[in-house]
């Protein structure tokens, strides 16, 4: 294996269901419902997918729904502003884990 | 290679013409823009231009054939001088005559006595707004063309085009700026509507949302920037059959700027003639018949992707 991710993957993304299909299955059927217009429009679904799959750091997602937004009409500046959400929001929960380091600092200064 | 043949046999599906009741013309490939998906590669350099005698040919086979809807497309056909004689021979022959404009053409100085000709002939209008912002807009149709756009809708809806009651029909298309598949229609056409309206003051019809062409300058755009194979396979990946009932093929001759037949326009750009040889619209004296064969090709597979083409 000379990489660990390879575009060639994701669209193999079914065959993980081979050694375990009705498991698969729920989780394709779930997804797939998900992504399908509801209180939010799939376009926005598709913006938000795309700020967790920075925050998650997977190119796979990321690869798919910078694609989903653009096929739902987004723009590259909508899709920029998300990825600043996804970056304000694991910034910020790093950050304020800043408050427990100085409790535990406050606690053992004099 | 993909065969859009093999894959209509594989499907169990047949393409051949039904009643032909609708005529294109592509009255040329000279344009003021030379947009990056442009499958006819239309531009400022280009010449090929329908002229007089050929229009009164392709008129007198309108005539012949009592079409229900003839739709004038480019190039930007605007910047033909044939236009209005054109469109002064075409209005009583049909009940629904369209213009497909690119918008900075009608806006340019010399063709301000363009937009009165069109209300006052009931021209429907189908102009090109690919996305509503700037950066999409001009990326695919040159620098400041979706700011001289929105002036230019927002003319056209003072002549009444595009409001309600006007009997003056204003549709936009558009196309995705890049190697990717349209968004669903209805609600493209929901958020153009609320955008255009909220910030611009512009309305419209109807919005059509279409895949781009692998021909032309597009082909040569995705082929430069590596991303032609996948494409295709986007294309091809997302065929619907159900789409090939409708396509316009079957109900749609195109006629070139030199008066010869295609089953549509990128059978125009592909070179691929109606009926597999070269007609001219003087030797016809109907519509070609249903059951026609219609020519296909690679490029077919865009009118098929997702919800298809019409």
């Amino acid at each position: 294996m000379s990489e660990y991710y390879d575009p060639q993957d994701l669209p193999k993304f079914g065959d993980i269901g081979q050694e375990a299909p009705e498991l698969a299955k729920k989780f394709f059927d779930y997804y797939t419902e998900v992504f399908n217009e509801g209180e939010l429009s799939a376009r926005e679904k598709a913006l938000i997918a795309l700020a967790v799959a920075h925050a998650v750091q997977c190119p796979y997602c990321i690869d798919a729904y910078t694609q989903a937004c653009l096929e739902k009409g987004s723009s590259l500046g909508e899709m920029t502003e998300a990825v600043h959400v996804a970056c304000a929001i694991k910034g910020g929960a790093a950050l304020v884990h800043g408050m427990q380091m100085r409790k535990v600092a406050k606690k053992l200064s004099m | 290679m993909h065969s859009f043949t093999h894959k209509l046999r594989e499907s169990d599906l047949n393409l051949v013409r039904e009643v032909t009741d609708t005529l294109q013309i592509n009255v040329g490939l000279l344009c003021n823009q030379a947009c990056k998906h442009c499958h006819l590669e239309a531009g400022p350099n280009r010449r090929e231009l329908l002229d007089s005698a050929t229009a009164r040919q392709v008129a007198e086979f309108a005539a012949l054939s009592g079409f229900t809807a003839i739709d004038i497309t480019g190039g930007a056909p605007e910047l033909n001088p044939v236009l209005p004689e054109l469109i002064a021979d075409l209005r009583p022959l049909t009940p629904r005559l369209s213009l497909r404009a690119n918008l900075t053409a009608l806006g340019q100085p010399a063709q301000r006595r363009l937009m009165p000709l069109l209300a006052e002939n009931q021209v429907v209008l189908v102009a090109s707004l690919p996305a509503i912002n700037a950066e999409q807009t001009d990326a695919q149709r040159g620098q400041g063309v979706f700011q001289q756009s929105l002036q230019v809708l927002q003319e056209l809806n003072a002549l009444g085009y595009g409001q309600e009651g006007s009997g003056l029909e204003l549709n936009l298309v558009s196309n995705p700026a890049g190697a990717f598949l349209p968004p669903g229609q209805a609600q493209a056409e929901e958020r153009f509507r609320s955008q255009l309206a909220r910030r611009w003051g512009i309305s419209f019809n109807h919005l059509y949302t279409f895949a781009n062409v692998p021909l032309g300058r597009f082909k040569h755009w995705l082929t430069c920037s590596g991303n032609y194979d996948a494409y295709l396979e986007k294309l091809v990946g997302a065929f619907n059959g159900c789409a090939v009932q409708g396509l316009m093929c079957r109900h749609q001759a195109s006629v070139n700027w030199e008066g010869y037949l295609f089953d549509c326009d990128f059978n125009l750009a592909a070179g691929l003639p109606l009926g597999g040889r070269r007609t001219h619209v003087s030797e016809m004296s109907a519509p070609p018949p249903p059951g026609s064969p219609i020519a296909v090709a690679e490029h077919c597979f865009t009118c098929t992707a997702g919800s298809g083409f019409t």
